[in-house]
């Protein structure tokens, strides 16, 4: 009986118990509020419709917050009470092990009347049916008791003097808070996750052996030296800002300082198209166009060189996959945020600046030169910054065009790998939580949410002290 | 400044530096010029480069059976009944047996020959024929795809090829072996072979020359400008009698290539019995994944897109635009608000996979969400852009003057009144083109979705947001890793797929903001 409560369509439920307690509230209220009588001329507080929009919050609130926390802890909590449960024989079983086998025991839990015909596992499976079943019965009476409660409570609070609409307005700002302080638990969610995972790997891996280790090997020997992955990273990201730091700068130059009105409105948005883009696109382009031009032109030179007697062999890697292919179009896809934030910096200059330069007779590139662009330096080293973090943490192009190979090697066209690679690699098809080979990923994820995040601090900051000077 | 003569730089070192000035001046204009034709060059570049590869894969070949689905075969058909699969491609099989003799005693020529259409080209077929026994007993016209590498041959991908007419020649048959003649009727093919590098001697290594009359096809062994002899793949001698004749050259040895001469000589014989028709590549939009390119389709992965942003917009937008709503008009200057922003600015500028961890993590880790769901790819999405939302909203929101505040105010407006009954409205297209763009962004992202299990291989459209799915842009990414050739030019229809659904929705911004855009 109790397991067969185990299969409640928990989620349709408890939705339904809201809107039919709220609806009731409202009515409540309402009903409550247009039975007082006003004598004369005094005014109520507030509208009947307030007075029921107060039962009516009393009454919700609880039953969300019941369902959040019986949708964030209630499978842990059916868990640890099976596991306290578990006879003495599972202690052979690891850790990791255990939540595996809960795993499956969870899964075989949720198709009815499933029997795998193995006696201790469908007797554990039958019994977490039965905690299951009691935990969702307990959620349901827990959120109705404490809903009526919270409907009956505030129902007997209403008189004619109360301030209802202020109350609920009060509450909505409440929930208007808690909206956007969602930002900071997002935030703190990043970075628990990341430092838990990442403890967990430390406490098998010595820090510094990962950070300073040369031998990257995760897949298939328990080598996690990561300097190879960041070595990777910054060479792509370095050539990925070769071309979109020059680019981006000069176009952004010639946009605020050169071109037409109307030019500007027809280049500005065709510019951001590039950033529009999806980036599994611009790995694809790399991996259908680019990648093939860097490998023809690479031979070629190694032709050359041989050619002139320069060397004997080929000096350069030539690889189908290269650091360079993925470098190029990967700066191809940052030039908008340069350009545009560039852009904006450089049009908040004061034109009386520009107007001394050109009184001292400077030229238009004199006057940018040495004038405008010193101005708007602080928010241009911004805008490269926040494009050097977009390029670090890019993750499609790099896993599409850049190889997974973990090697220290100073040539452009061989297949170098980066952090990003090999999260996605690492945590791309079925394995367990609990290895070393999952952990490293949370790690590498460290290194990367801290480095970007530093950047975009930086950039944050220098930008709204910019803004501060000029505005 | 025009006449040197009166101008204060009337020495000729001031005038020589002026002009390098001028010079430096311009140049400087034009760097500028050409970093922008970069920047226009790459974008076409890459738009016309997928372009191509899409317009090949608007259409594919397509070849036609007359399939007698007999009573014996496939009597007693129930509809919940597999589908006779098997059944279906021994009647296909049977067909092309039939059709080309030679392969009757060979295993390998017919290996060759099934290899024309796949097996699993006829399951929407035999699912058909589940799903509607009456046409059991009926001979039914069916149109099955291509294999891949003939499709890819046909459009002239796989394997370089061109054919010279030669027009009526002579033919005889020795012990299978045929020799065409005729008063140098066969110049013209020496000279064209001879400019593409091909030795016919030593055919092997250098490709194959066919001669193709009507049905028939041989492959060429000897070449002399006025004969040519070479065995018969297909068809007979009749042909080169009452047919004019053609030469096909293929550049690439056979070796080299995923074609055989023989399944060219078939697939040239079926065309000209005019089984072979070009036809709109719907499938690409009607089915979905497959293990075979010409099988394969985007349904799925559109249905699980779709599915991953509606779960994404019921979240991201309504609390990205209370949030921004809290943060514009309600919030206090003091430390938790400031906290709020600078978390705000920051996670806007996080990369996108460290949010695929955390999704990895807490959702699938602590909560036990099921792997591979739309549901999870939709909260961790939505996460990922409510800075995007709440960021454009808060901007809609600045844009309405302070005045409407104040009129609202000064005739008795609560504050929630002033702000819900008077602000917002205003600020509501705003915040509308905020909510699209972001949900643009959402459904570009690949890497997030990779980390939470989204790139597993969907055979099956998914029925809710908690059953395993893919989504549009990881589809790419697994089509555009795979190593057969005939993927490259799917990815690129799937990427102009998106493409056009991205497009869309920016056009929807462009129009909200023309028609709605205000100045105060």
């Amino acid at each position: 009986m109790l397991s067969q409560l185990g299969h409640l369509p928990m989620d349709f439920l408890l939705l339904a118990a809201a809107v039919t307690l709220a609806s009731f509230g409202f009515i409540a209220g309402r009903l409550r509020a247009e039975q007082f009588s006003f004598p004369g001329d005094i005014h109520p507080n507030s509208r009947p419709n307030a007075h029921g929009y107060f039962v009516l919050m009393w009454s919700l609130v609880p039953v969300v917050l019941v369902a959040l926390g019986y949708i964030f802890f209630g499978e842990g909590t059916s868990r640890a009470i099976l596991r306290s449960e578990l006879p003495d024989g599972f202690s052979i079983l690891t850790p990791g092990e255990l939540t595996t086998y809960l795993d499956t025991v969870a899964r075989a839990g949720r198709i009815p009347g499933f029997l795998s015909g193995e006696h201790v596992f469908d007797t554990v499976t039958e019994r977490y049916g039965e905690i299951r079943g009691t935990v969702n019965i307990f959620t349901l009476v827990f959120a109705l008791a404490l809903s009526i409660a919270g409907m009956f409570l505030s129902r007997r609070c209403l008189s004619p003097g109360f301030r209802a609409r202020q109350h609920v307005e009060s509450g909505i700002e409440w929930f208007l808070f808690l909206c956007a302080a969602l930002a900071i638990a997002t935030t703190v969610g990043i970075v628990a996750s990341l430092v838990f995972e990442s403890l967990r790997f430390f406490a098998e891996v010595p820090f510094w052996d990962f950070l300073l280790g040369t031998r990257w090997n995760a897949q298939t020997s328990a080598e996690f030296g990561a300097l190879p992955l960041f070595f990777g990273t910054f060479m792509i990201s370095f050539f990925a800002m070769m071309v979109a730091a020059p680019i981006g700068l000069f176009a952004a130059i010639y946009l605020s300082e050169y071109a037409s009105g109307q030019v500007r409105a027809i280049i500005k948005p065709v510019l951001e198209v590039l950033a529009g883009i999806p980036t599994v696109v611009y790995g694809f382009f790399a991996l259908l166009v680019i990648a093939p031009a860097v490998r023809s032109v690479a031979l070629w030179i190694n032709q050359l060189v041989i050619a002139w007697g320069l060397a004997d062999g080929a000096v350069l890697a030539a690889q189908p996959t290269s650091a360079l292919a993925a470098g190029i179009v990967m700066g191809i896809m940052v030039i908008p945020f340069v350009s545009s934030l560039s852009d904006d910096v450089i049009r908040a200059v004061p034109q009386s600046l520009r107007d001394g330069a050109y009184a001292m007779g400077a030229t238009k590139a004199e006057a940018v030169r040495q004038v405008v662009v010193p101005a708007a330096l602080p928010g241009i080293i911004a805008a490269l910054l926040l494009a050097v973090s977009r390029a670090i943490g890019e993750t499609m192009i790099v896993v599409m065009a850049a190889g997974q190979r973990a090697r220290i090697s100073p040539d452009p066209t061989s297949d170098l790998t980066t952090i990003t690679v090999q999260i996605v690699s690492l945590l791309t098809g079925e394995s367990e939580f609990d290895s070393p080979k999952t952990l490293s990923a949370f790690a590498l994820g460290l290194v990367l949410f801290v480095v970007t995040l530093l950047f975009n601090l930086v950039a944050i900051n220098v930008v709204k002290r910019f803004r501060e000077k000029y505005e | 400044m025009s006449d040197p003569a009166v101008s204060p730089f009337a020495n000729e070192r001031a005038l020589k530096r002026l002009r390098r000035r001028r010079a430096a001046d311009r140049r400087f204009k034009w760097y500028g010029r050409l970093a922008i034709g970069f920047a226009l060059a790459a974008l076409t570049l890459l738009l016309a480069s997928i372009t191509t590869q899409a317009m090949s894969a608007a259409t594919y070949h397509v070849v036609s059976f007359d399939l007698d689905l007999d009573k014996e075969t496939f009597g007693g058909l129930k509809t919940d009944d597999p589908p006779p699969v098997d059944k279906v491609y021994g009647l296909v099989r049977a067909d092309l047996l039939a059709q080309f003799p030679e392969t009757a005693r060979n295993p390998v020529l017919r290996h060759e020959l099934s290899a024309l259409v796949t097996r699993l080209a006829v399951l929407p077929v035999a699912r058909e024929i589940v799903r509607n026994p009456r046409e059991i007993g009926m001979t039914r016209q069916v149109q099955l795809p291509l294999s891949d590498d003939l499709d890819l041959y046909l459009k002239g991908a796989n394997a370089r090829h061109l054919t010279v007419p030669i027009g009526r020649v002579g033919a005889e048959e020795t012990n299978g072996v045929l020799t065409l003649t005729g008063e140098g009727a066969f110049k013209r093919l020496i000279a064209a072979a001879s400019l593409e590098g091909m030795q016919i001697q030593d055919a092997r290594s250098t490709g194959s020359i066919l001669m193709t009359a009507g049905q028939s096809t041989l492959k060429l062994s000897t070449l002399d400008p006025s004969r040519i002899k070479g065995p018969l793949l297909t068809g007979s001698l009749q042909d080169f009698r009452t047919h004019p004749v053609r030469a096909r050259l293929i550049t690439s040895p056979e070796s080299e290539r995923t074609v055989t001469d023989r399944q060219i000589a078939w697939l040239l014989a079926l065309k000209a019995e005019g089984r072979v028709s070009r036809v709109p590549h719907w499938s690409l939009l009607t089915h979905t994944d497959s293990t075979q390119p010409e099988l394969a389709g985007t349904l799925a992965a559109i249905v699980g897109s779709l599915l991953t942003l509606l779960v994404t917009a019921s979240l991201a937008i309504p609390i990205g635009i209370l949030a921004s709503i809290y943060l514009e008009e309600f919030a206090p200057r003091n430390r938790v608000t400031g906290l709020i922003e600078v978390n705000i600015n920051n996670l806007a500028a996080v990369p996108s996979i460290v949010f695929g961890l955390l999704g990895a993590a807490v959702f699938l880790g602590a909560f036990g969400l099921p792997r591979s769901a739309p549901v999870v790819g939709g909260l961790v999405l939505a996460l990922l852009i409510l800075p995007v939302v709440i960021i454009a909203s808060r901007a809609a929101l600045k844009a309405v003057p302070q005045s409407i505040r104040d009129a609202a105010l000064a005739v008795g407006a609560s504050r929630m009144q002033t702000v819900f009954h008077h602000v917002m409205p205003l600020a509501a297209p705003g915040m509308l083109t905020g909510a699209i763009l972001g949900m643009a962004r959402a459904l570009g992202e690949t890497a997030p979705l990779l980390l939470i299990g989204m790139v597993a291989f969907v055979a099956e459209v998914p029925n809710g947001p908690t059953d395993e799915a893919t989504a549009l842009p990881v589809l790419i990414y697994s089509w555009a890793t795979q190593a057969e050739r005939a993927w490259e030019p799917m990815t690129g229809a799937v990427i102009l797929i998106l493409l056009v659904f991205l497009i869309a929705m920016n056009g929807v911004v462009v129009f909200l903001r023309r028609k709605f855009e205000r100045r105060w």
